[in-house]
């Protein structure tokens, strides 16, 4: 930013004089929804993986002697417990009360750890049963995704952790409200995608 | 110079009130009806699919429903979204990302289903090779 306000200085510009009007991280929001999209094809793909070798047990166990459906319902509650007080954190963020927006990110990171700890539990449980991901092409398939989205909860309650040291050290800035902002949409975003994880892998798996 | 400021400013204003849309993070209430929602959305596929009361093929379809209707709950009222946010362009790259998703998935599907029919036949398919 600072190499810009470097250039304007210079009376040798070319570019539209509008541009010094837009605020930092204006378009911040925008690019981050752009990054959400790409990753959303990322899911799409191992749903469309899944989906084509779902079926595919090698004679090994399916979704009706592998999943325990009240598990998967426990789970669903913690993100979707987690996607509701994240909500509220970004409304103590909008009344600027720093202290009760601290308290919502910590409940929303330990509904997180909630849930990754029973997604942990589940894949260990599956493993201890013979049920690995080497067993058949729908375990492999299984693992991926449901690993795939585990893993940006991990790197979601990570980042969450940074951002409340950041708001703790510095307080709400600006550049701290719009992270807070961009998580946001991170998590809502994964709560987004474990919709059709619960319901095209556990809800359908049964059914199949 | 009057006529450039004049020309401007309607431009100004305009940025201003999208950027103040984009911004928009709901109320408490607005929140609340999305949580209830989900709650509903997400507690009926799972009764019906637990108790196995309907038939598996209307199971499925409803199922398959409910989910397409809660995200669009989620993204309307926990991300905030609307035709209007970031200019447009949100909305823009969220229906083009739809389009490759529906074509990559049912593509996939389609094409992955006739490539099991076309196989080789299998040892226990021989037997109707023949015929």
């Amino acid at each position: 930013m600072s190499a810009t306000t470097i250039k304007l200085d210079d009376p040798t510009v070319f570019h539209l004089e509008e541009e010094p009007h837009h605020e930092e991280g204006s378009s911040t929001m925008l690019g981050f929804w752009l990054y959400l999209m790409s990753d959303c094809l990322i899911f799409a793909m191992l749903f469309a993986v899944f989906g084509v070798l779902g079926g595919n047990y090698a004679a090994g166990p399916g979704p009706k002697e592998l999943f325990d459906l009240e598990l998967v319902a426990i789970n669903t509650a913690m993100l979707l417990f987690s996607s509701i007080t994240y909500g509220f954190a970004m409304l103590a963020m909008d009344r600027n009360n720093q202290r009760q927006t601290l308290i919502w990110l910590a409940v929303t990171g330990l509904f997180g750890l909630a849930f990754l700890g029973i997604e942990l539990y589940e894949f260990a449980h599956l493993i201890h049963e013979g049920a690995t991901p080497q067993r058949s092409a729908f375990l492999s398939a299984f693992f991926t995704l449901v690993g795939t989205h585990g893993l940006h909860v991990t790197f979601g309650i990570i980042w969450l952790v940074t951002l409340m040291v950041q708001v703790s050290m510095k307080g709400l800035i600006p550049a701290n409200k719009r992270r807070l902002m961009c998580l946001s949409m991170f998590w809502h975003f994964l709560d987004v995608i474990w919709i059709g994880v619960f319901t095209f892998v556990y809800l359908l798996g049964m059914l199949r | 110079m009057s006529a450039d400021k004049n020309d401007h400013s309607p431009e100004s204003h305009d940025a201003d009130h999208l950027g103040h849309e984009g911004h928009n993070h709901g109320s408490f209430k607005s929140y609340m009806i999305g949580f209830v929602l989900s709650v509903i959305l997400t507690a009926i596929p799972f009764a019906l699919v637990m108790t196995g009361v309907l038939p598996t093929q209307a199971t499925a379809l409803i199922v398959m429903g409910f989910a397409v209707v809660q995200i669009v709950v989620h993204m309307i009222y926990f991300l905030h979204m609307n035709s209007k946010s970031e200019g447009g362009w949100i909305m823009l790259a969220l229906i083009f990302t739809i389009i490759v998703v529906v074509i990559a998935l049912s593509g996939s599907l389609w094409v992955m289903y006739h490539l099991n029919t076309n196989m080789m036949p299998m040892t226990h398919d021989m037997t109707n090779m023949g015929s």
